[in-house]
């Protein structure tokens, strides 16, 4: 009897522990968020969203930031989607097991990996140095892209695989060429999910700092880009900037708590966006 | 109808391509670290690069010593496995044992948009909340330091280790647990001696991703590290990782000076620690995969 | 009977890897007739099936030694185009497996990628084929509607008339009322014993009695080898095998 009542307590600890675990980790991101809107929300008016920085930093609005970071983002995505798709589309539809595709999986989780700063140091020496591209939109949109040209292509490639087997085959015994059969059934029906995982990318390029470190941020500058070779501000780079640099801390972290809030929200935003695509795209799937 | 045939194959040649561009990129990034990284190595030793003590790039003579950084970036990253992995770990077995349907639908989007989190404003978190906070609990001259990191680094690894452990436990055979269940053991002894044990291997690879994330991230050390490069005797005390020497100090280089060329070697051994866990933990799961599949 | 056979199967050995799974194979499929191919589950009898058409190109690994003729010209010559067989091999398959499209445009598929761009002959010939696939009356107001809005049943005489539209010579079933009800089964039955008026027909079945009502020629198969092959009457009334015999009877499978 003794050594059961003791084993029901153990379990009961047990659980507590766990339980307990999974609430800190819920409180964490309560205290994050809490913290960011709270303080966040005071600064931001529409004038702070609109306007250019004013009195070195000091007052006036983070636009250029939001706009940079809308750049940034747009030319990542624009140079690693048709490419992480493309590869997604030899892994699903045309790879077969064996050496090679082992090999090239190596890659993708291998690029995966590589700290971003790496991916700012590889833009720096590839893009800004040698391609002579400067510091500037191109040379960043291409280093983000390379970052999350992994992400793009696991989420495509999830994507595809969903398409039903029945779809290919049926396309197949009609006489479809392979490439008619990927063209005209299996992307149309993987749209939705590779939007998704896009969006997805979207979401984390946004956030990063470190691959624009020497590749396309710069702290202030007093025109907007007009080319993709301008260098531009960008909402973490700014973020990072105001708490490091400058003379007037005070002044400069409460514009570091609006600009921060903004880019949580921006982050926190595309990513629900991606979640209520991806729940529209499976309502609406007939399979 | 041969025209068919070769322009399907040359299809098939154009995406093989580009299903190559992850390994085409790596290569390079292999190649332009060592291109830009070992010209340092006419001037220094590798062996004083590595193990050398101080790190003075700008004094005159300058001295390379990476070994604090190396120190810094590892004692960040066990401080923050320390941190994540009894919290990361307990919440995936929470989550997939224990929890309702109704806690998972909050518990999961909570992990989600936490792995959403800019490492930029954690570090911006670490800067205004934990700094004071940790300053005057401890009484320190400065809260920026390798407790400050760890926590955030560790906030930043629960993700990771959260939902990759979450999914290997759920991928446990229901047939272990009902042979425990009919021997008389209860829900946790079951958990603690079959469950997590069959999932252990899995686990592991969860938590060595962890570190290889925490290890190679930025911006948060960076900020709230508090940047001192000296080999760290506690956590109490200022560090600066590999990381955040290389984004701290690249700004300020001459291409081509023996300083550019010293980052580039730091991220060298910042690659080949990651690669190396990356490749551990892509082993083991292998093995976690074929043994429970 | 040689003479009248639209394809012919000889000395088809079929490997999956190193596997053997398909024996030694000799048997014809005559001009309109339907040609039953019976056995128990893991026979072989899908895999054969697919090879008619080269389905089974897609599988990796896989090995196709001996010939199969389609009026006299092997399938699997080298310079013959997969692409081509398939369009003058139709399928079924044991899985209704409509396009998430529109009634209309799942048939206009086929039409399109064989280049019919022609409107008005898209129109005519998927009014065409939903007829002879007896679905027109039920459809014909709603051919905007999505395909899966049909029936169980509805779907796969969709699928029929899909492959019916681009105007094959053979058309293989694959098992094709595995997943459905009776009343549909029995439709589908119907509508082959029309269609070999105008098609050549092999299918796949699990129902004997189904290849008892519907086929003229009946194949048996057992672990990959062709047991026996004679016309369904005779299989279904005298047998040559014992095997054949025992599974007719319900000995095993």
């Amino acid at each position: 009897m003794d050594n059961r009542k003791w084993r029901e307590i153990k379990q009961q600890m047990g659980f507590l522990a766990l339980r307990t675990s999974a609430l800190i980790i819920f409180i964490i991101l309560g205290i994050l968020l809490y913290f960011l809107f709270v303080r966040g929300i005071k600064v931001i008016n529409w004038g702070f969203l609109t306007k250019m920085p004013e009195n070195g930093m000091t007052s006036g609005g983070i636009f250029p930031a939001i706009l940079g970071t809308f750049y940034l983002t747009m030319g990542a995505i624009l140079f690693a989607l048709p490419l992480g798709i493309m590869a997604a589309i030899y892994m699903t539809e045309y790879a077969v097991q064996g050496k090679v595709i082992r090999l090239i999986r190596i890659g993708i989780s291998n690029l995966a990996s590589v700290p971003s700063i790496v991916f700012g140091l590889f833009g720096l020496a590839l893009f800004v140095n040698y391609c002579k591209f400067g510091v500037s939109i191109l040379s960043g949109s291409l280093t983000l892209g390379i970052m999350i040209l992994p992400v793009i292509i696991r989420a495509s490639e999830e994507a595809l695989l969903l398409v039903p087997n029945g779809f290919r085959e049926a396309s197949l015994a009609l006489g479809a060429t392979k490439w008619q059969t990927i063209y005209k059934i299996v992307l149309p029906n993987a749209i939705g999910g590779i939007i998704t995982g896009a969006i997805l990318g979207v979401g984390r390029v946004a956030g990063e700092t470190a691959p624009i470190l020497f590749t396309a941020a710069t702290f202030y500058t007093m025109k907007l880009p007009n080319s993709v070779f301008s260098e531009v501000m960008a909402l973490p780079y700014h973020i990072y900037a105001l708490m490091t640099e400058g003379s007037h801390p005070k002044e400069q972290k409460a514009i570091a708590y609006g600009a921060s809030l903004v880019l949580i929200v921006l982050v926190l935003g595309i990513n629900m966006i991606a979640i209520v695509i991806r729940n529209y795209y499976r309502r609406k799937k007939k399979w | 109808m041969i025209l068919n045939k070769t322009k399907e194959k040359l299809l098939e040649w154009f995406f093989l391509a580009f299903a190559f561009l992850s390994n085409i990129f790596l290569l390079g990034i292999v190649i332009v670290l060592f291109k830009e990284g070992l010209p340092l190595f006419k001037d220094i030793k590798v062996a004083d690069f590595l193990f050398g003590r101080h790190w003075y790039p700008t004094f005159d003579p300058p001295e390379f010593g990476a070994f604090p950084l190396i120190m810094g970036s590892l004692w960040v990253t066990i401080g923050s496995i320390i941190v994540a992995v009894p919290l990361g770990l307990g919440a995936a077995i929470y989550i997939s044992e224990i929890a309702s349907p109704r806690m998972k639908e909050i518990l999961k989007p909570t992990v989600e948009v936490l792995a959403g989190f800019p490492s930029v404003v954690l570090g911006f978190f670490g800067m205004v909340v934990i700094a004071p906070f940790l300053q005057s609990a401890f009484g320190l001259p400065t809260g920026l330091n390798a407790l400050n990191a760890s926590i955030l680094l560790g906030i930043m690894a629960i993700p990771t280790i959260t939902s990759i452990s979450e999914d290997c436990i759920s991928a446990v055979p229901r047939g272990f647990k009902e042979a425990s269940y009919a021997l008389g053991a209860n829900k946790w002894e079951t958990i603690i001696k079959v469950t997590v044990p069959a999932a252990f291997s899995g686990i592991s690879s969860a938590v060595i991703l962890g570190m290889g994330r925490a290890i190679g991230e930025t911006m948060t050390v960076l900020m709230v590290g508090g940047g001192a490069a000296v080999i760290p005797h506690g956590f109490l005390q200022p560090v600066r990782t590999m990381t955040a020497t290389i984004a701290a100090e690249m700004g300020e280089t001459a291409i081509g000076s023996d300083h550019y060329y010293s980052l580039f070697a730091i991220a060298i051994v910042l690659f080949i620690l990651t690669l190396i866990f990356n490749i551990i933990a892509d082993l083991i799961a292998q093995r976690f995969r074929k043994r429970i599949v | 009977m040689v003479t009248t056979n639209r394809m012919e199967v000889k000395n088809l050995n079929f490997y999956y890897g190193q596997n053997l799974a398909l024996k030694d194979i000799n048997m014809g499929i005559e001009s309109n007739k339907v040609t039953a191919v019976i056995g128990p589950s893991g026979c072989g009898k899908s895999t054969f099936i697919r090879i008619l058409n080269r389905m089974n190109d897609i599988i990796i690994g896989s090995r196709v030694e001996g010939a199969i003729l389609l009026d006299g010209q092997d399938i699997y010559a080298p310079e013959v185009d997969v692409v081509e067989i398939r369009r003058k091999i139709g399928m079924v398959f044991q899985k209704s497996n409509p396009f998430p499209k529109s009634i209309f445009d799942n048939i206009a598929y086929g039409l399109r990628i064989n280049g019919i761009n022609n409107k008005g002959e898209i129109i005519d010939r998927v009014e065409t084929s939903l007829k002879n696939s007896a679905l027109w009356e039920e459809v014909q107001d709603r051919l905007d509607a999505n395909a899966s809005e049909l029936s169980g049943g509805q779907q796969q005489r969709l699928c029929i008339a899909r492959a019916l539209a681009i105007e094959p010579e053979v058309i293989l079933f694959d098992e094709p009322c595995s997943a459905l009800d009776p009343i549909s089964t029995a439709k589908i039955e119907e509508l082959i014993n029309e269609l070999k008026e105008k098609y050549t027909i092999a299918i796949v079945t699990h129902n004997m009695q189904q290849a008892a009502r519907i086929s003229d020629y009946t194949g048996f198969f057992l672990l990959g080898e062709l047991i026996e092959f004679d016309k369904t009457e005779k299989i279904f009334t005298n047998p040559a095998k014992k095997q054949t015999e025992d599974y007719i009877t319900g000995r095993f499978g």
